[in-house]
C-alpha cells in the first residue's frame, strides 16, 4: 500500500499505521474540506505506536491554517498524561496543496517526537463520487529541518514486533 | 511547598529531561523569571517582545485556566498552583 514499495526513496524512519487509523484520517480530511481538518493519533509513551485516533477541531476554521482551540488543547494532554500516551502522530490537510510541511508547518511543529502527517484533499479528493488515491505522507519536523519517511500500512500492529 | 511548573517535550532540554520542575513568584511572569534563574533558556521560550508578552503560539495554563482569560502574566499564582505550558498545535 501507500508507500511500502518505496522504502529506499527515504531518508528518514517509517511510520506504521494500522489501516482502520489510516482511512479514519483521510475521512476526516475529506469531510472537512474545505476548511483543514486536523487530530492526532495518541499512543504509549516510547511505543511509537498510533492507536488512538482523536480528531481535533480546527478553531481557525479555515482552509489555510489550522490550530487546536486552546482547551481543547489542555484536555487532550491532560488525557494522554493521565494514559500515559504521547501524540505519536500529529495530522492536518492541505485543501488545495500538496501534502507537502508548509513554511508555517515547518515554523510551529513543537512536538519533536511525532509523526507529522499530512493528507490533501486537492483536485476534487473531498468529492464523496472520488474513489482514486489520497495523498498521504508522513514527516518529522525537528528545529526546522523536514524529513519524509515511509508510511507503512499494516492490517493490525500484532506483528509489528514492538510488543 | 512551591509552584510546579510542567514542562513541555520540546522545553526537556533546559530541564535536563525533566517533566516538572519548581519554582517561586507571585505572578506568572515572577515564576518564570525565578524557574529561568535555575533552568537558563527556559523563559525566552515562552516569552517574547519589549514589554514582555507571552508568545503567540505558546500555551500558559494555570490550575487548568489559560492564563490569556486570567491575566497573562501578571497571572497571580501561589504555593501549590501547577503551570502547564504547551506548545500551539497549529499549521498552515
Amino acid at each position: 500500500m501507500a508507500g511500502s514499495g518505496l522504502a529506499g526513496h527515504y531518508r528518514g524512519g517509517v511510520l506504521i499505521i494500522d489501516s482502520v487509523t489510516y482511512d479514519a484520517i483521510v475521512a476526516h480530511a475529506r469531510r472537512d474540506h474545505p476548511d483543514e481538518a486536523c487530530g492526532v493519533v495518541a499512543g504509549p509513551e516510547n511505543s511509537d505506536r498510533p492507536e488512538r485516533f482523536i480528531p481535533m477541531l480546527n478553531a481557525a476554521m479555515s482552509p489555510t491554517f489550522y490550530e487546536f482551540d486552546s482547551g481543547d488543547l489542555f484536555r487532550l494532554y491532560k488525557e494522554m498524561d493521565e494514559r500515559d500516551e504521547v501524540p505519536v502522530v500529529i495530522y492536518h490537510s492541505h485543501t488545495a496543496t500538496e501534502a507537502y510541511p508548509s513554511r508555517t508547518d515547518i515554523n510551529l511543529a513543537q512536538e519533536p517526537g511525532a509523526h507529522y502527517v499530512l493528507v490533501s484533499t486537492r483536485d476534487g479528493a473531498d468529492s464523496p463520487s472520488y474513489d482514486g488515491p489520497v495523498e498521504f505522507r508522513s514527516y518529522r519536523i525537528i528545529d526546522g529541518a523536514v524529513t519524509e519517511e515511509e508510511v507503512k500500512v499494516v492490517a493490525d500492529y500484532s506483528n509489528q514486533g514492538d510488543n | 511547598m512551591a509552584i510546579e511548573l510542567r514542562v513541555p517535550t520540546i522545553l526537556r532540554t533546559y530541564t535536563a529531561g525533566e517533566k516538572a520542575v519548581k519554582g517561586d513568584g507571585s505572578t506568572l511572569a515572577e515564576f518564570i523569571d525565578n524557574v529561568n534563574g535555575t533552568h537558563p533558556g527556559l523563559k525566552e521560550r515562552i516569552v517574547e517582545g519589549e514589554p514582555e508578552e507571552l508568545r503567540r503560539f505558546v500555551n500558559v495554563y494555570v490550575n487548568d485556566e489559560d492564563v490569556r482569560f486570567t491575566g497573562g502574566l501578571q497571572t497571580g499564582v501561589k504555593d501549590g498552583d501547577v503551570v502547564v505550558v504547551l506548545p500551539a498545535v497549529a499549521g498552515g
